[in-house]
């Protein structure tokens, strides 16, 4: 069953706050991956390698780059689930 | 060039014996030993013929806070504990960044990070294979890490030379600060490599010690029945400052680290010379660095892993160096109660070596039964009394390869 969007931005909060030790209060839709919670490319590129596993979605290397914020992988990964 | 003393102004430790340096140097005092048997499923489920080993007394990731620990293999996560330990004894010295150093040493590197990644690949695919796999399982990452750590820009190395590694690290920081380059140097050692193909290895090449029925016991240096050494792991950091940076501070003085020396024996890829030549220019050329004759020593932490063949090759190579004197120089083993931390033994042995001239009393070898003649080292079961003079302690680390190491130290 697919995950409604404040359950896919609570579980990726969890994996944002494992990575880095940034508070899941924090984590917000409008919030910048890199500007606003300075994370880097190789936090990102752990926190999207879990989260494939986590809710069972692909997200190719070009799409990395797209997601500039928190909300970005939300909607990108509501939209994928199997 | 400098003509400042070097002193030894913090230390810290992760070790079988305890979480921190004076936590494991009271646990040698007391005769405790670290090993124990091993309780992990993968010691029945591969059917090891070593059941044993010197376990870490308090596990790396619950001192660090989970994100730091995350992105350190278990050989980084120590030698972080060991470092933060030492630098906050040494009073977290106001050091400019380019002339604080790093040298921090590993036999095996991140042994851990690479087995897991291994496991992932072949179980879930190449995606699930984490982006920090690489700078996690490479041997300079504990010292990378500690450079990051500490703002440390004058340089930041790894010496990997087996179980000297760590010995020789202690050596290139006393080198680096005497040739101008650093004021402060962070030097240690790490392992974590108690991973089933270790214990499997190292068992294969008949290295380690079988007793799995007195894991406490087995590892008894200088021994007549000695069978092998016990695998331990864990971490040992020292902070070395030259005295005058030292006191400009007014920084507490632990010891000076006086000379160091360091060989090849371009023997065998494991076994020592037998005459122990390597061995004994190794602690000549750290005499000769400290300035001071080899009747001046009196104290040696001995590398004696309790292995039948390289315990007598250190007592040749010593009375080479020491004449009949070997017999009267009071020598601690101390493996017998840590284990053999392999790159991270030589800092630990070190951390030891300090505290023992500082405090003026060697630590105890523990599990003597009965002494071979061919090691007749004078060892004690229990704290050597090292007296009100001058104190000079040697430690000495060898390491498959060939490779040697000795560190002096002083009181000071």
């Amino acid at each position: 069953m697919a995950l409604s969007a404040d359950e896919v931005l609570a579980g990726l909060a969890e994996l944002i706050t494992d990575e880095t030790g940034i508070s899941a209060d924090e984590v917000a839709l409008e919030k910048s991956f890199t500007d606003d919670l300075d994370i880097d490319s190789i936090s990102m590129m752990t926190i999207v390698v879990n989260a494939e596993e986590k809710f069972g979605v692909t997200i190719p290397d070009d799409e990395v780059k797209n997601l500039k914020t928190v909300g970005d992988a939300v909607t990108y990964i509501t939209s994928n689930q199997a | 060039m400098t003509n400042s003393r070097i002193v030894v102004t913090g230390i810290g430790a992760s070790t079988p014996l305890g979480g921190t340096a004076p936590e494991s140097w009271s646990a040698l005092l007391n005769g405790v030993s670290g090993a124990h048997t091993l309780e992990h499923d993968w010691v029945e489920q591969y059917q090891l013929p070593v059941t044993f080993a010197a376990e870490a007394k308090v596990r790396p990731d619950t001192v660090l806070d989970r994100p730091q620990a995350k992105r350190l293999d278990p050989a980084s996560q120590f030698a972080m504990v060991a470092a933060m330990e030492a630098w906050a004894d040494a009073g977290a010295p106001d050091v400019e960044s380019e002339r604080l150093g790093v040298d921090f040493a590993t036999g095996i590197g991140g042994v851990w990070t690479l087995l897991d990644a291994w496991d992932t690949l072949r179980e879930k695919g190449p995606r699930r294979v984490m982006p920090m796999t690489v700078p996690m399982l490479m041997p300079n990452a504990a010292a990378g890490n500690l450079s990051l750590h500490f703002g440390a820009r004058a340089y930041a190395r790894t010496v990997a030379s087996a179980c000297a590694s760590s010995t020789e690290s202690i050596v290139n920081a006393i080198e680096h600060i005497r040739a101008g380059y650093a004021d402060v140097v962070i030097a240690g050692g790490t392992e974590s490599a108690l991973h089933p193909i270790t214990l499997a290895a190292f068992a294969s090449m008949q290295a380690l010690s079988k007793r799995n029925d007195s894991p406490e016991t087995a590892s008894r240096p200088c021994s007549i029945d000695r069978d092998g050494f016990v695998m331990g792991e864990g971490a040992a950091a020292l902070v070395l400052e030259t005295e005058e940076h030292a006191r400009a501070r007014g920084a507490k003085i632990y010891a000076a680290v006086v000379g160091g020396g360091v060989t090849a024996d371009s023997y065998h890829i494991t076994a020592n010379d037998p005459e122990g030549h390597g061995a004994a220019r190794a602690v000549e050329l750290a005499l000769k660095m400290a300035d001071v004759s080899a009747d001046d020593v009196t104290h040696i932490n001995a590398h004696a892993t309790s292995t039948p063949v390289g315990d007598p090759n250190e007592y040749q190579a010593l009375k080479a160096v020491f004449g009949p004197r070997i017999d009267d120089i009071i020598v601690s083993a101390t493996k017998a109660s840590t284990g053999h931390l392999l790159g991270g033994t030589g800092a630990l042995e070190a951390v030891f070596s300090v505290l023992a001239v500082h405090e003026r009393v060697a630590p105890p070898t523990i599990n003597l039964t009965e002494q071979d003649p061919e090691v007749p080292f004078r060892i004690s079961g229990t704290p050597t009394p090292l007296g009100d003079g001058q104190q000079l302690a040697i430690s000495n680390s060898f390491g498959f390869g060939g490779h040697n190491a000795v560190v002096a130290f002083a009181s000071v």
